[in-house]
């Protein structure tokens, strides 16, 4: 073949590639814009701020704001030690050829690839049926207070899904840390946990917070893992103690989308909670992907 | 010879540890404690993944020792043919009705067809934008298109189920002439939603790790950027592109929210893709509220479980072992 005519091929394949680049991204921006142009009306602060009303049919997404709030307040607590406190294992205690550190990367690695469904199932039989059991019969509650679905137990089944996420963006931030300020730390005597405690996390601290931050992002939204251990499809009241059920926005979505009696008359309604559940995950995402841009650059710059 | 062992003596006698304060030894033995507690914490994603396994096959164990539940839904009930009258499907999912019929038959047919279908959109669109990414974007598209991808990667399944229901139903009913607007082909295109952006990110990270030296050569030879690409940065990154498809593949297995709003969710055995279609994931999902706790229902769902806990496991095992390949390959083999 001539020089000219695989050039021609080459730019013709090469348009190929670009407009399947293109196409997904203007999949995104067709989402982003259909969800936009829906919701954008029926987002108001009565919508923010009041119960449904009506049997769904009317009112806001108050309960389920909250309810997805609190849940993920309460996962970021169980999971953010366990997470940042594996990965500074990991890349600060592990020793170099470890095989204990290689089976927990191993583990880590196939816990992001378990299914979220099958997290629902953990969560409904260890936390609830295994752990929730054991607890009502040491403290004595006669009917079930700890085995039920509740607040608590979805937190901590989301808790474990985000795990490999916390611990994944956390030992990256762990190595932007220059392993200059580790020695010279310790050259000046500091201990070791004195070193990681007054060096390393500060200087790790904006790559931890994406992980949390993307951890917060990737728990409000999961649905499959809180079907069956505490949403709930209906529930005015606010979740008070760690067993409440309580409402949440994917849930919402679900029930809205798919056991509407009148599609027609709940879409508005929809499509705003879906809305307010997108922007809610793309703040955050968009927060996360700010500060770890910084980071990185400020880590490039260190070396 | 004989000196320098007598030197090593001396040296290793003279060599003695300092008498520590008591200060010092308050201070060694806290370090050690926080050593201890940290490696204890790294012990919890290993022990989750463990109780993973250990809890939700526990719940599915009854299948095989209770003897009501192995006669309700015994092994051969759920992958061979069943006994019906003539004319009637032999193979049905219908755990609660009259007499139970519990064949997996449909619900594997199912999730091969909405997996399928949106393997066969999203490995084109990932890979072949990934290589667009890598070799031909300017660098300023290529730092604005990632993000873009991983916020893609960040809308919640729910809402990419909320859209495949709302829009993609109606729009795909249209063009292909449907029966149903709920169907395996909106699900396997609202699958592909979820799994183009691992695609594409697993894909990328492959090929930018590709040795620029690769690229310098063949393009010295005379190769056109394109053949470049084509025959020489794809197939060294290949391993990691298989990977990118695999990880992709399990993510569409494992994935529900979407196919349980979108597929239609009937337990028909058929390879029409406009026929609805039930997977193994949205079973779990629509059926575990309302099974009565310890029922042979109960331990079949915890049993699909086990089956999708065992399948991206392996899927997983695999790409993992294929990343580890390409990039020992390419970084190891290429210095």
């Amino acid at each position: 073949m001539k020089h000219a005519t695989r050039r021609t091929v080459g730019l013709a394949l090469t348009a190929f590639t670009g407009l399947c680049a293109f196409v997904i991204v203007a999949v995104l921006a067709l989402i982003l814009a259909d969800i936009l142009e829906g919701g954008a009306a029926g987002v108001t602060w009565t919508f923010l701020t009041q119960p449904p009303s009506d049997g769904m049919m009317g009112g806001g997404i108050f309960p389920a704001i909250f309810g997805t709030a609190a849940l993920t307040l309460l996962m970021t607590v169980a999971v953010m030690p366990v997470g940042v406190l594996t990965a500074v294992y990991l890349h600060e205690y592990a020793p170099p050829d470890s095989l204990f550190a290689r089976w927990v990367r191993v583990a880590v690695v196939n816990l992001a690839g378990v299914p979220s469904i099958v997290f629902g199932l953990f969560g409904l039989g260890f936390f609830i049926l295994f752990v929730g059991r054991g607890m009502d019969r040491v403290f004595g509650h006669e009917e079930m207070y700890w085995a039920q679905p509740g607040i608590l137990w979805a937190s901590l089944t989301l808790a474990v899904l985000t795990l490999p996420v916390v611990i994944v963006s956390t030992e990256e931030a762990l190595r932007a840390v220059p392993l200059d300020h580790r020695t010279a730390s310790l050259a000046l005597g500091a201990t070791q946990s004195q070193t990681l405690a007054r060096v390393v996390l500060p200087g790790a601290l904006p790559g931890i917070l994406t992980g949390a931050v993307l951890a917060i992002s990737r728990g409000a939204g999961e649905v499959a893992p809180i079907l069956f251990t505490g949403a709930a499809y209906f529930l005015p009241e606010l979740p008070t103690h760690l067993n409440s059920q309580f409402m949440h926005l994917g849930y919402h979505t679900y029930v809205m989308a798919t056991q509407s009696p009148d599609v027609e008359a709940t879409r508005p309604l929809l499509y705003a909670t879906v809305l307010v559940l997108l922007l809610l995950t793309f703040a955050l995402n968009l927060v996360a992907v700010i500060i770890r841009t910084r980071t990185r650059r400020k880590a490039a710059g260190a070396h | 010879m004989d000196r320098q062992a007598t030197m090593e003596q001396g040296l290793t006698q003279t060599a003695f540890a300092p008498a520590l304060s008591p200060a010092a030894r308050r201070r060694q033995l806290r370090e050690k404690a926080i050593a201890g507690i940290i490696t204890l914490m790294a012990f919890t994603g290993i022990a989750a993944l463990i109780l993973i396994i250990v809890f939700v096959a526990k719940e599915a164990l009854a299948l095989f020792t209770d003897p009501a539940a192995r006669h309700e839904a015994s092994l051969s009930k759920m992958f061979l043919a069943q006994d019906v009258p003539a004319g009637r499907p032999a193979f049905r999912w219908q755990p609660v009705s009259k007499i139970p019929k519990v064949s997996m038959i449909p619900l594997f047919v199912g999730t091969l067809k909405t997996t399928v279908v949106s393997m066969m959109v999203a490995v084109p669109l990932g890979v072949f934008g990934a290589l667009f990414a890598a070799e031909f974007a300017p660098r300023r598209l290529r730092e604005l298109l990632k993000p873009v991808i991983e916020l893609l990667a960040g809308i919640p399944s729910v809402v990419l189920g909320f859209f495949a229901l709302m829009v993609m139903s109606t729009v795909v009913k249209d063009v292909f002439h449907f029966d149903r607007p709920l169907n395996a082909m909106v699900a396997g295109l609202g699958l592909a939603l979820a799994i183009v952006p691992v695609i594409f990110t697993v894909s990328e990270d492959a090929l930018t790790a590709v040795p620029r030296s690769y690229r310098e050569a063949s393009l010295a030879l005379g190769a056109t950027p394109w053949e470049t690409a084509w025959k020489v940065v794809l197939p060294a990154a290949a391993p990691g592109i298989l990977a990118a498809c695999v990880l992709g593949f399990g993510r569409a297995i494992g994935e529900t929210m979407i196919v349980l709003m979108a597929s239609g969710n009937a337990d028909v055995i058929s390879w029409s893709l406009g026929d609805s279609a039930r997977s193994l994931s949205a079973t779990i999902a629509a059926e575990m509220g309302e099974v009565v706790v310890g029922s042979p229902h109960y331990s079949l769902l915890f049993f699909i479980g086990v089956q999708l806990f065992i399948f991206t496991f392996v899927l997983n095992l695999l790409a993992s072992t294929w990343t580890k390949r390409v990039m020992r390959r390419l970084t190891g083999g290429a210095a």
